[in-house]
C-alpha cells in the first residue's frame, strides 16, 4: 500500500510518526556516562590503590564534576514545560524510574563529588584563601567554608572522610548510571530498549567513555602545558580501558545473540531497522570504528612493544575512536529505539533540527559547557600534582 | 430558606427544562468540576469500552467526533481506525494503514483477500504503563478506571508516550504536555456516552461500565469472544474486542 508520508516506510501507529525523545535525551546518557566512567576511574587511585593512575586523580574528580553540572541541562531544554521539573523533587512518583533522577543526581553531585573534591583540596583552598589577592581570595575564602583547620589530625580525618566517601561514591557512580540504564530497560512496550542488560551496558558503556575522555584530557592538558606525559600512567589507564572494553562489547554481543536467537516477535523489524536506517551509526560507527577498532589497537599495545610516541598517538586514536563508539551507541539506544512501530509494521525517520530547542546548535554548545567549566575548575582548583 | 424571586424563577427554570439529576449537576458542570457533582458516585463506576469488529465500516465518524469534541490538534489522534489487509496465512505480516488516522474514511482499493477496520484508543489499562512512570503523577488512574493527564502538572517529559504500548499518546504542541483519550470524561460523568460512541453509525463501539450489573457488558462478554490488544504486555487493558484477529497489533 502506497504511504505518502515522508520519512515512514511501512505502518506507523499515527502518533508514532513523530519522534519524541531528539538528540538532547542521546546527550543526557552520554554526558553522565563520562561523570560515572571518570568518577570510576578517579576511585582506582583512592579505593583500589592503582598508584599509577594518581596523576590523573584530581583530574578525573574535575572532569566530573564539570560534566556533572551539566548533565540536566538536555533533560531541561526537552522538557515541555522546564518550569515544573522542581516537582520531581517536590511531589515524586515513587513507582517512576525517572522520579527518581532527581534524587540519584543530588545524591552524587553534592554528598559524592563535591564532598570528595573538597575534602581534597581542602589544605589548599585554606592556603590559597591565604596567599591570593583581590577576588580570588574571597572566592578562596567562601570554598573554605568556614573550616581552616589543617594540622595533621584534621587532615587524617579529611582523608579518612575522603577515603569512605570514594567507597560510597563506586556504586553512586554504578547507581547514576545503571540506573541512566534502567530508565530504558524498563519499559516493557519497547523491544529495543527492554532488556535487563541494559543497566549494566550502561554501566560499563560509561567506565570505558570516562576513561576514555580522561585519559585524553590528562594527554591533552599535558602537552599544552609542556609537561612530559606520564607514561606508566596512560599504560595503566589503556590497559584498565581494554579491560572495560572487552567486558562492555561481551555484553553487548550477548544482548545482540540473545535477540537473534530468541527470534521473538520484534526481531524482524529490529534486525530490517540494524540493516538500513541504523546502518552507519550502529554497524559501522558503533561496532567497527568505535569498539572492534579501539579494541584492536589497545589490543596491540599488550601484545607488541611500541616506542613511547607509538603508544601515545594508538592511546589518543583509540580514545578518540572510543569516545565516538559510545556517543553511537547511546544515538542507537535512543534514536533507534524510536524508529520503528510498536506495530513492528513499519518505521519512521528522525530529522535533526539546528537552531531550534533540541537541535544540533544547543546540542553541540551543550558538549563545549563541560570543558568551559571544566576550564574555570582548573583554574580555580589546579588539579596538578604540586612538583608539576 | 429565602429565596429571591429571581432566583426561584432561575432555579424552577432550569428543574423544567433539564431532568432533575441534570439540573443538581449544572451547576458543578459550569464551574468545570463534573466530577464533584452530586449525581455521579466515582466509585460507583469501573469504565471501559467494547468494540465489535465485525460492526466496524471505517467511517471516520468516531475520528471525527473525537476530534472535534476535545479539541485535538491536527495530526495526531486520541482515537483513530486502523485497516486490515491479511493475505492468506500470513497474519504475521498483514499490510495496514489509517489514512490521516482514518479521519476522511479510506479510499476503496480493497484487494479482494481478508480485510477488516479496527478502531483505537486508549484500553484505559488497570496496570497502565503510562501511569507507572509519570515522574510526577500527572498522568493518574481516576477510581472510576480512566486514565487520565493533569494538563497543569505535566511537564512534557514524554517518559509515557514512551512507555505505552499502543500508540495511544502524543505530546499536544499547543500545550507541550502529554495528551491522550479521557474516555469523554466530561461526559461521562454527566450520564452521557463518549462522542465516538455516540457518532459511530453501527454501534461499533459502545462504553461499558464494568461496575453496574444492568450494564448490557456483562451480557457481551459472557455470550461473545473477546481479546484486548497485546494481551502479553499485561497492562491490564479495558478496551474489549469482539472478534479480534491474530493479526492485530
Amino acid at each position: 500500500m502506497l504511504n505518502l508520508i515522508p520519512g515512514v516506510e511501512g505502518y506507523m501507529y499515527p502518533n508514532e510518526i513523530e519522534l519524541q525523545w531528539s538528540l538532547l535525551i542521546v546527550l543526557y546518557p552520554y554526558i553522565t556516562g563520562l561523570v560515572a566512567g571518570a568518577f570510576i576511574l578517579a576511585s582506582l587511585e583512592r579505593v583500589f590503590k592503582v598508584e599509577e593512575v594518581k596523576p590523573t586523580y584530581r583530574l578525573a574528580l574535575l572532569t566530573a564534576l564539570a560534566f556533572m553540572l551539566v548533565a540536566p541541562l538536555p533533560l531541561q531544554l526537552h522538557l515541555g514545560h522546564p518550569e515544573r521539573s522542581f516537582e520531581m523533587y517536590l511531589t515524586p512518583h515513587r513507582s517512576s524510574a525517572m522520579a527518581m533522577f532527581g534524587f540519584v543526581y543530588l545524591w552524587y553531585l553534592m554528598i559524592v563529588l563535591l564532598m570528595e573534591i573538597w575534602l581534597d583540596y581542602r589544605k589548599e583552598i585554606v592556603g590559597w584563601a591565604e596567599s591570593s589577592t583581590g577576588v580570588r581570595k574571597w572566592i578562596y575564602r567562601i570554598l573554605t567554608l568556614g573550616s581552616r583547620n589543617v594540622s595533621p589530625a584534621a587532615l587524617r580525618v579529611d582523608d579518612k572522610v575522603g577515603y569512605f566517601v570514594t567507597l560510597v561514591g563506586i556504586p553512586s557512580a554504578f547507581l547514576l548510571h545503571g540506573y541512566v540504564g534502567f530508565i530504558f530497560g524498563s519499559v516493557k512496550a519497547n523491544p529495543w530498549w527492554s532488556s535487563p542488560l541494559m543497566p549494566v551496558v550502561f554501566i560499563f558503556s560509561a567506565m570505558v567513555s570516562g576513561i576514555a575522555a580522561v585519559l585524553l584530557l590528562y594527554m591533552l592538558t599535558s602537552k599544552l602545558r609542556k609537561m612530559t606525559i606520564d607514561m606508566r600512567c596512560v599504560d595503566t589507564i589503556a590497559r584498565y580501558l581494554l579491560y572495560a572494553f572487552i567486558i562492555d562489547f561481551s555484553l553487548e554481543m550477548l544482548d545482540l545473540v540473545h535477540r537473534i536467537y530468541e527470534a521473538d516477535e520484534s526481531l524482524r523489524a529490529l534486525d530490517f531497522m540494524v540493516h538500513t536506517k541504523l546502518y552507519f551509526s550502529q554497524v559501522i560507527l558503533q561496532i567497527f570504528v568505535g569498539t572492534l577498532a579501539p579494541i584492536a589497537l589497545l589490543g596491540l599495545t599488550q601484545v607488541w612493544k611500541f616506542a613511547e610516541g607509538a603508544r601515545k598517538s594508538i592511546y589518543a586514536a583509540a580514545g578518540l575512536l572510543t569516545l565516538i563508539g559510545i556517543f553511537a551507541m547511546r544515538w542507537n539506544v535512543v534514536i533507534g529505539g524510536q524508529l520503528f512501530s510498536k506495530s513492528f509494521l513499519g518505521f519512521t525517520s528522525y530529522k535533526m533540527e539546528f537552531a531550534t530547542r533540541e537541535g544540533l546548535l544547543p546540542g553541540v554548545a551543550l558538549m563545549v559547557l563541560p570543558f568551559v567549566i571544566l576550564w574555570v575548575l582548573v583554574k580555580l582548583l589546579p588539579p596538578w600534582p604540586k612538583t608539576a | 430558606m429565602e429565596m429571591t424571586r429571581r432566583e426561584m424563577l432561575r432555579k424552577s427554570g432550569k428543574f423544567i427544562l433539564l431532568t432533575g439529576a441534570a439540573a443538581t449537576a449544572f451547576e458543578y458542570v459550569l464551574a468545570g468540576k463534573a466530577e464533584a457533582s452530586p449525581n455521579y458516585e466515582i466509585t460507583k463506576h469501573w469504565w471501559a469500552m467494547i468494540i465489535d469488529v465485525d460492526k466496524c465500516i471505517g467511517c471516520g465518524n468516531c475520528v471525527r467526533a473525537c476530534s472535534e469534541e476535545n479539541d485535538v490538534p491536527e495530526g495526531y489522534f486520541r482515537t483513530w481506525i486502523e485497516r486490515y489487509h491479511v493475505e492468506g496465512w500470513d497474519n504475521a505480516h498483514p499490510e495496514v494503514d489509517s489514512p490521516n488516522g482514518g479521519f476522511d474514511g479510506f479510499p476503496d482499493n480493497h484487494k479482494g483477500e481478508k480485510s477488516f477496520f479496527i478502531p483505537k484508543l486508549c484500553n484505559h489499562c488497570a496496570d497502565s504503563p503510562c501511569t507507572q512512570v509519570c515522574p510526577v503523577g500527572a498522568t493518574f488512574t481516576t477510581p472510576d478506571g480512566v486514565v487520565l493527564v493533569d494538563e497543569k502538572y505535566c511537564l512534557g517529559c514524554r517518559y509515557c508516550i514512551q512507555a505505552c504500548p499502543y500508540g495511544c499518546r502524543f505530546l499536544n504542541p499547543k500545550k507541550n504536555t502529554a495528551d491522550k483519550c479521557t474516555l469523554c470524561y466530561h461526559r461521562i460523568t454527566q450520564g452521557l456516552t463518549t462522542a465516538c460512541c455516540e457518532a459511530c453509525p453501527t454501534s461499533a463501539r459502545v462504553l461499558a461500565d464494568l461496575k453496574n450489573p444492568k450494564d448490557p457488558v456483562h451480557e457481551f462478554l459472557r455470550t461473545h469472544s473477546v481479546q484486548v490488544l497485546k494481551p502479553h504486555m499485561a497492562t491490564g487493558a479495558k478496551v474489549f474486542y469482539k472478534n479480534l484477529d491474530g493479526s492485530v497489533r
